[in-house]
């Protein structure tokens, strides 16, 4: 077992993890946090992007001790005081989901995208959520969703 | 025509309305079946063989029960009720005993304290095979050893007898004199790959002992109480003593209408007395559901100078995989809807089902008329050239309209704007060619694409898609909602209702409450938990059924309580309730005659949708590499209960037909599956899916609830083809398999 330090949507937590254990699982079933969820075991579907320190990344990419010392945000962690994050809106305004399994991922990905880009094109949107799949709304919504999000 | 007759409020029928669990969703508080937890639980893991086809002898569990953390292992002897099941025929094993007929097939199960322990204990159950040579080729089949000792033909439930061996059904459909000639012939030869549903949330359910000898269990599917009855006699428990609860969906699209894990891990929890939980990983949602059938199909399309279909041929051959689960509706829509949405006075459809040791097929979004689409739009194109005509008009020339009376009998009735769609369709306006070079990433390809664009050929195609709505051929469907009425310490009116539809995603929820709302004329409706234990079943999200028939139960017992409220005066004192429930059954359908294929009364099936398509791609012509570039479809839709989410079904509905042109594809070798996982099975990005421009034609349905008529299957049906049909302008080539591969596009 490894000790490690990670901040999570604003909380420290001190844990003592199996240095086999991915972030992911880390997440889901040591801090309860079950927004994050798994869709692939391939690092395919996005479907557990989180961000670190503000960058989107797939966590069942990474081992939870690789995020020792980490400031990771969850999509638990985007809503404010009840408020929905604006993208979070624009995704409930734009129905950029449908059975939602895809949202989390697609929401914490966007955030990550206007972080950088703050009003992306078309085609900058479809290529930085070119690695988080849906297999239900065929993109357009969401893509609705993030222009609307966008500035 | 869909405008209401009064302003309504927000949040009622015909309204854009938020989903109502989109918030839920967003903030990632929404519980999926695999989100679920219970004190004290155990995780559950499924033994799969690693074969497919072999004689099961001695499985030896005496290491994996030591292993540590393990609390029970369980094989065939302890399924203590009926050892088979199965959605319309129960022919699938429990727990495997004797044979194994496909690779995955559940052979034992563990229960363990983590899912790793489960996982290693599994590893340790010891079974001893006897392979046997796999049956994998569908035609084939029909002359190898018999696979199953039963199977549905033997049933006399107005199933054709049909001696070749493996046959699940076969479906004989004579129209007219399929004898008849015409000036001009057209023939074509078929093929589909097997399509995986791949919805995002792999397989998950937990179930909770209830301390009587009953089980709770708390399941992502799409017909609760249907698998109530499938599991309830596997257990040997009366129906009451299984309950069956709407967890979380991740997107089902068929794949979760057969049962997954909902008997083991009840086997796993009255075993232990302990809540037991199982999580598919997804290379076992890969093997663990039924997938889109393979088909092989033969079509001969015989028609006049005038361009008047006036006979059609259609040979269909469906790979049912190991067990029969939904085959037998499959293979009978794939017969029904084989001459497309066309009119044509004489035909011969010879549609056959088989078993075979490949993985096992079911409901798949479309339901037997994907394939068929693929081939008659093919044929159409193909007879349209041979003809000198244009391909939309053609298809106008030849429209299916209601009075028509289609090949197996049933004269259309109701809503079909056949002709509407295809010229709503067609003035869509198409973009014009995007010139070179250009941005690799609008290259086909994307970024892998290092040319400068010298080989990129573009290609429009156009495509009808056909399908009917409920189920068909006699099936006694029905729907249930109940309405409870209270009002409020303040003495406000509100409304709850239970309804055991699964939302699987697509949107029923929303329909629900709008209905409730709607004719209530009150905004302060909540919807209860669907459940087997509050209400009657409200069948399945399938069928493109679940909005017309919610709507009818929804709206039958809302009338219900607001009669019973006049009568007492119009209003309720605090604490007084009023609970209504109300059965909603669409008209009657009929089955087919086993020797003629023709309808024994008015109907086959209930009403019908129809779908227009247009697609626009490029291909690299010396890479092989496409690019959808934009789609345009009209589409049938009665009238839209709440428009955004009918377009957000067709936007996605086309996203999966287009997958099957273009790249979904489950390979198999010998029977095992060789791509079990999103690595090597693609599915569309957000790069390989155009903008899609969609038209919704509203017609009423005059038998449906508020006119509308369900919308999910249309966009499947029809973008397969019309994909297809562009790749083929494109390219010159006939294209006759689908998923098309890199091969097939170059070296022209």
């Amino acid at each position: 077992m490894r000790r490690i330090s990670v901040t999570v949507n604003g909380e420290r937590h001190e844990a003592e993890v199996e240095p086999r254990q991915l972030l992911v699982y880390f997440l889901r079933e040591e801090l309860g946090l079950t927004g994050t969820v798994v869709g692939c075991d391939t690092s395919s579907c996005g479907s557990c992007t989180v961000l670190l320190g503000g960058e989107s990344v797939k966590s069942c990419t990474l081992l939870a001790v690789q995020a020792d010392g980490a400031d990771i945000t969850t999509i638990e962690g985007l809503a404010r005081d009840g408020e929905l994050h604006p993208v979070q809106q624009a995704f409930h305004e734009e129905h950029g989901l449908q059975c939602g399994f895809c949202t989390p991922g697609m929401v914490l990905a966007t955030v990550s995208l206007l972080a950088e880009s703050p009003s992306p094109s078309d085609g900058e949107i479809r290529l930085a959520l070119e690695g988080n799949l849906c297999r239900c709304t065929g993109y357009q919504n969401i893509v609705k969703a993030v222009k609307a999000a966008a500035v | 025509m869909s405008a209401p007759a009064r302003k309504l409020e927000r949040g009622r029928v015909g309204e854009a309305v938020r989903r109502a669990d989109g918030i839920p969703k967003t903030t990632g508080e929404f519980a999926y079946a695999s989100d679920l937890q219970a004190a004290g639980m155990l995780w559950g893991h499924t033994v799969r063989s690693p074969h497919a086809h072999a004689r099961v002898g001695e499985i030896d569990i005496s290491e994996a029960v030591t292993m540590p953390g393990v609390h029970a292992v369980l094989t065939h002897a302890d399924v203590p009720g009926t050892k088979l099941y199965g959605l319309e025929y129960a022919d699938q094993p429990v727990l495997a005993f004797d044979r194994v007929r496909y690779y995955g097939e559940p052979v034992a199960l563990v229960a363990a304290e983590h899912p790793e322990q489960a996982r290693r204990a599994a590893e340790k159950v010891r079974v001893e095979y006897e392979p046997l040579e796999p049956v994998v080729d569908m035609e084939r089949a029909l002359e190898q050893d018999e696979l199953h000792p039963d199977r549905p033909t033997h049933e006399p439930d107005h199933y054709r007898d049909d001696p070749r061996a493996n046959v699940v059904r076969s479906i004989l459909i004579r129209h007219g004199d399929p004898d008849t000639e015409g000036d001009v012939v057209v023939t074509g030869e078929y093929e589909l790959g097997i399509q995986d549903q791949a919805f995002l949330g792999p397989e998950s359910g937990l179930a909770v002992p209830d301390g009587d000898g009953g089980v709770d269990i708390y399941v992502a599917t799409q017909w609760l109480h249907v698998d109530r009855a499938q599991v309830a006699p596997c257990l040997d428990l009366p129906p009451e003593q299984v309950r069956i609860h709407l967890a979380g969906v991740g997107g089902a699209f068929g794949g979760r209408e057969d049962l997954s894990m909902q008997i083991h891990g009840a086997l796993l929890a009255l075993h232990t007395n302990r809540p037991v939980k199982i999580v598919y990983t997804r290379e076992e949602s890969f093997v663990g559901h039924v997938h889109r059938h393979p088909a092989r199909i033969r079509m001969e399309h015989r028609a006049n100078r005038d361009g008047k279909l006036v006979c059609v041929h259609a040979r269909v051959l469906l790979d049912g995989g190991a067990y029969a689960s939904s085959s037998t509706a499959v293979v009978t829509n794939a017969s029904s809807f084989a001459c497309g949405p066309y009119a044509v006075a004489n035909a011969l459809v010879d549609a056959t089902v088989v078993y075979t040791n490949n993985p096992p097929c079911g409901a798949m979004r479309g339901f037997g008329a994907v394939q068929v689409c693929f081939a008659h739009e093919a044929q159409m194109d193909k007879l349209a050239a041979a003809l000198e005509l244009d391909p939309v008009e053609l298809r106008l020339r030849n429209a299916l309209a209601p009075g028509d009376v289609m090949p197996n009998g049933q004269k259309v009735t109701g809503s079909l704007p056949v002709a509407d769609v295809i010229r709503r369709c067609a003035e869509l306006t198409v973009p014009e060619p995007e010139p070179l070079p250009r941005d690799s990433l609008r290259l086909p390809g994307g970024s892998g694409n290092v040319t400068r664009g010298e080989g990129v050929k573009r290609g429009v195609g156009f495509a009808l898609g056909f399908k009917n709505l409920c189920y068909s051929h006699g099936f006694d469907d029905y729907c249930a909602a109940r309405v409870r009425l209270f009002a409020g310490a303040d003495g406000a009116l509100a409304a709850e209702v239970h309804c055991a539809a699964a939302e699987v995603g697509q949107g029923v929820v929303g329909v629900i409450t709008q209905v409730a709302r709607t004719e209530l004329e009150l905004d302060d409706v909540t919807l209860a938990p669907g459940t087997t234990s509050t209400v009657d079943s409200a069948g399945s999200a399938s069928a493109s059924r679940m909005t017309w028939m919610v709507s009818g139960a929804v709206a039958e017992a809302c009338r219900a309580a607001r009669g019973e409220l006049g009568a007492r005066g119009g209003t309720l004192a605090p604490g007084e309730e009023i609970d209504v429930e109300k059965v909603y059954r669409h008209p009657q359908t009929w089955p087919l005659d086993p020797e003629t294929g023709q309808v024994t009364g008015e109907r086959a099936h209930v009403a019908f949708i129809c779908s227009a398509m247009r697609a626009v791609v490029e291909v690299d012509t010396d890479l092989g590499l496409t690019r959808a570039v934009w789609i345009g479809t009209a589409q049938d839709v009665g009238r839209a209960v709440n428009p955004q989410a009918v377009l957000g079904q067709i936007e996605g509905g086309t996203a999966q037909g287009l997958g099957l042109a273009l790249m979904e594809e489950i390979q198999t070798r010998d029977g095992l599956i060789t791509n079990a996982s999103f690595t090597d099975y693609l599915i569309p990005t957000t790069l390989d899916m155009p903008p899609v421009d969609a038209v919704l034609v509203e017609e009423p349905e005059p038998d449906a609830p508020y006119g509308a008529k369900g919308v999910g299957e249309p966009p499947t049906v029809v973008a397969t083809a019309a994909v297809a049909a562009a790749l083929r302008d494109a390219t010159g080539r006939d294209l006759t398999r689908v998923p098309v591969r890199p091969d097939d596009l170059i070296g022209l």
